[in-house]
């Protein structure tokens, strides 16, 4: 590697490292560094996301035959409900967050995230969700059973009478994970507006600062409707009141307006830092500059906007009238253009390039043809006559697993390859990162492509027991799942096996440009000695410019 | 070079080529993926799902393609840690991939838009009270490829009642209950779903139709029958702990049988009528692992004219 030799130079001043988590301990401590709260965040929600693959599991092992032989039914309910609610609250956001506090300071040449404080007691009520959720299966009565809409009424029926039940503690942890999010958003959109390096422009951010940016723009405008239908909701099950009670004559479906007004634009909360990532990778290695980076930056606050004004589409069939549903059908398709500007830009960006298919490009390339899989089904469900017909099948299920499983997770993996010898100062085991990327790539579209012609046969989600003809596919969308459980085995063992002993990294294993890689690996704890001066646009591979100013390249 | 550009122009066109012609066998395919076509609004649906997955397939098969070549011919030689062409941008390229989905997102909504007022399936009439610019009105017409006998008028509206977990259907002219849905084919059909406890969704997949039913409001619900045949109807938006066992069977027959079925079923007793939930809910569950978790009791099994 060319930059090897220069590894003394960048950071002359080398007692700074010493300052760099090297204690372990660090990891369980209420730090404020936004390096080891990233970490901390990262960690936490693999753990979390091992545990929803569980219930993942038992689902599947339910759905193996048409009966509902292997768990009771109520367990059956518990573990969709769980499943949902922990691989979005516990997984794809604390991790994505976990991510975004570990590089946006670094990207924009920051020394800390703006408010370090509440920072760290943003993370540290994820694991105060976690527990909260998992102590609801020991209450009577076991975990929240109304899936992770919590639709009322069903939300509301409290079989044990007791006041402390799953639904209720699932409504305080979503509403705490709610508080935490705001939280994390505040911290995130002061860091990028305020405190980017002299000369960083908007327009000289790197793509993954502008995918958080516009995020954490969703998650302002957003939460507080999804935290007030959680509170309130939580007041009906609780105090007696009636705003979402049929029986008292309140209106369900003003919760569905509450829930979706927050939980459609979070799947872009999700996405968005997913595209940035895939902003970040493509250009290392293909070794080429990203392409239309202007259009691509404006793209990602253009999704936000859009993100508003597309909520109904979770509701066509619940009582909303024609003319309703052809509006919201018009906005979200309209989605579809900065999406397809992404991803014209990205496939233009690898297109004469110089590939190198090391583990991360894998998974990004990957996840991207899911993800434009994952477009056109979402096209096709956006289109009221469609919906009407698949709304509530698995053609949804298999539709938002390939964009939660398909693109975020394996964009995820991608990122956590790519950053690891940043991170750890270790470089990982290149066969084994590939061994895992198969394994989930294999099992990903097994076990989600087949839930398309469920859902077009008319299965439905969320039932313990189905029709005999379903069965065939279900095998197989079974096995996929257990084979995408078990793809997990590799890479545990590789980034365990790796951080303990891997090769020492090098300040810049990819030779990729970002303020990032100029400091040593993993960075110090004031992550710059000196404040870079940013002198050109991010992503000039193929051009010998410098990127900074004052630090070496 | 010249040699070189009529090649690389011959191989954007096979490819072209190729990808076409794949997408539209994939378009017809995708009729065999559905559920038989028992409703007039059946064929408009599953002919717009065949567009759908056509233009799907192909800007899919376009991109992956694009991708896998890149993949096969573009990789790095060994040793050669030189960059690629820093090509930053193209101002028209930028501006066509930008109409082109402009454009098709309004063909798209164009064609759906066409599809959903020909279905004129209605919906929950107490909030449709404003006159709204995107004329509902046609909810009486016929749906483009209904039979010529279909007559545009409903049969005598059939109440629909949703609860935890069973399905009763009440013929209000006879004065007959059923937990069989009954229809006659070839007629424009008129429900009136209502709900006792929690939302449910009223869904035959053979149909395409689907619409949920909400406690508190009275929600009309219009389609035609067109294939004699039994089919399912299945409760889709989650009612709760036996939300999978709520099903039932729709039979749809010639006008001529079903009169024959009206009257027959006028002349029966009120019976108790099978429930999976009431069942299931009373014997000790055979699954390997039991918790008692406590659970809404199921309602009482209806007592129908005609148990099914």
């Amino acid at each position: 590697m060319t930059n090897v030799p220069i590894e003394g130079i960048l950071l002359p001043d080398e007692k700074h490292n010493h300052e760099s988590p090297s204690n372990w301990k660090e990891y369980f401590s209420f730090s404020t560094d936004h390096k080891v709260i990233g970490i901390q965040y990262l960690v936490t929600s693999f753990f979390f996301f091992l545990v929803g693959g569980i219930f993942a599991m038992v689902m599947r092992g339910e759905l193996m035959t048409p009966e509902s032989d292997l768990v009771d039914r109520t367990v059956y309910n518990g573990m969709f409900t769980m499943h949902g609610t922990v691989m979005l609250f516990l997984w794809t956001f604390p991790s994505l967050v976990g991510f975004a506090n570990y590089l946006v300071p670094l990207m924009i040449g920051a020394r800390d995230m703006a408010f370090p404080r509440l920072n760290a007691v943003a993370f540290w009520m994820v694991p105060v969700v976690g527990i909260i959720m998992m102590g609801s299966f020991f209450v009577p009565g076991g975990p929240a059973q109304a899936g992770w809409w919590s639709y009322p009424p069903v939300s509301l029926q409290n079989p044990t009478g007791n006041l402390i039940n799953g639904q209720v503690l699932w409504l305080l942890a979503v509403a705490i994970s709610g508080v935490s999010s705001i939280m994390g958003a505040v911290n995130f959109v002061t860091t990028i507006v305020k405190m980017r390096a002299p000369g960083m422009g908007f327009f000289k951010m790197p793509l993954f600062v502008w995918a958080v940016f516009s995020a954490q723009i969703i998650q302002l405008f957003g939460l507080p409707a999804l935290t007030a239908g959680a509170v309130m909701l939580l007041l009906d099950l609780t105090a007696g009141t009636a705003f979402f009670d049929p029986a008292k004559g309140g209106n369900p479906v003003m919760f569905e307006h509450y829930f979706w007004f927050y939980s459609h634009p979070a799947v872009y909360v999700i996405i968005l830092p997913i595209f940035g990532i895939f902003s970040e990778i493509f250009p290392v290695y293909s070794r080429k500059p990203l392409f239309g980076y202007k259009v691509v930056a404006v793209s990602s606050i253009l999704i936000a906007v859009v993100s508003g004004i597309v909520w109904v589409h979770h509701m066509y069939v619940s009582g909303t009238p024609g003319w309703m549903r052809l509006i919201f059908m018009l906005t979200t398709m309209f989605v579809s253009v900065p999406t397809g500007i992404k991803v014209f830009a990205w496939v233009a960006t690898i297109w004469g390039g110089k590939l190198r298919l090391n583990t991360p490009m894998l998974f990004a390339l990957g996840a991207l043809i899911m993800f434009v899989f994952a477009g056109i089904t979402g096209i096709m469900l956006s289109s009221v006559p469609v919906d009407v017909h698949v709304n509530n099948t698995y053609f949804v299920v298999g539709h938002f697993h390939y964009v939660l499983y398909g693109t975020v997770t394996m964009g995820l993996y991608a990122a956590i390859y790519h950053w690891f010898p940043k991170m750890t100062g270790r470089m990982y085991s290149e066969s084994w990162g590939k061994i895992h990327f198969w394994l989930a790539f294999i099992g990903t579209n097994l076990n989600f492509l087949p839930m398309h012609p469920l859902g077009l046969q008319g299965m439905l989600r969320r039932v313990a027991s189905y029709a005999p003809e379903y069965q065939y596919w279900n095998i197989i969308a079974s096995l996929g799942g257990f084979l995408l459980g078990m793809s997990t085995l590799p890479f545990i063992f590789n980034m365990v096996i790796s951080w303990m002993q891997g090769e020492k990294a090098p300040a810049n294993p990819w030779r990729a440009i970002g303020l990032e890689w100029l400091v040593s690996s993993p960075p110090p704890v004031e992550n710059f000695e000196e404040i870079p001066i940013i002198v050109s646009e991010p992503y000039g591979y193929g051009k010998s410019e410098p990127l900074t100013a004052n630090l070496p390249e | 070079m010249k040699i070189q550009k009529i090649l690389n122009i011959l191989t954007l066109l096979t490819g072209a080529i190729a990808v076409t012609v794949t997408s539209l066998w994939i378009g017809k395919q995708a009729y065999s993926w559905l559920p038989p076509q028992a409703a007039a609004e059946s064929l408009l649906i599953d002919d717009l799902i065949s567009f759908l997955v056509t233009l799907g397939s192909f800007i899919f098969l376009g991109v992956t393609s694009t991708l896998m070549y890149s993949v096969i011919f573009h990789r790095a030689i060994k040793d050669d840690f030189t960059d690629g062409p820093a090509i930053e941008g193209n101002i028209t390229l930028e501006v066509v991939w930008t109409a082109i989905p402009v454009l098709l997102v309004l063909w798209i909504a164009g064609y759906s838009y066409q599809v959903y007022e020909q279905m004129g399936i209605q919906g929950p009439s107490e909030i449709v009270h404003l006159h709204n610019p995107l004329g509902m009105e046609s909810a009486y017409a016929e749906p483009k490829d209904a039979p010529a006998n279909t007559l545009a008028e409903p049969v005598e509206k059939i109440d629909v009642l949703a609860k935890q977990w069973a399905w009763v259907f009440h013929y209000p002219e006879r004065d007959i209950t059923s937990t069989e849905l009954h229809l006659p084919s070839d007629r424009r059909i008129r429900l009136a779903l209502k709900s006792q406890d929690v939302l449910h969704g009223f869904y035959i997949p053979a149909f395409r139709l689907k619409q949920d039913i909400i406690p508190n409001h009275a929600i009309d619900f219009e389609f035609t029958p067109i294939r004699p045949g039994k089919y399912r109807l299945t409760d889709s938006q989650y009612s709760g702990t036996y939300f999978a066992t709520m099903q039932a069977n729709v039979v749809v027959e010639s006008p001529e049988d079903y009169q024959q079925w009206l009257a027959q079923a006028a002349t029966q007793k009120p019976s108790v009528a099978k429930n999976q939930a009431a069942s299931e809910y009373a014997q000790t569950s055979n699954q390997s692992v039991q918790t008692g978790w406590v659970t809404v009791p199921p309602a009482a099994p209806p007592l129908v004219n005609s148990p099914g």
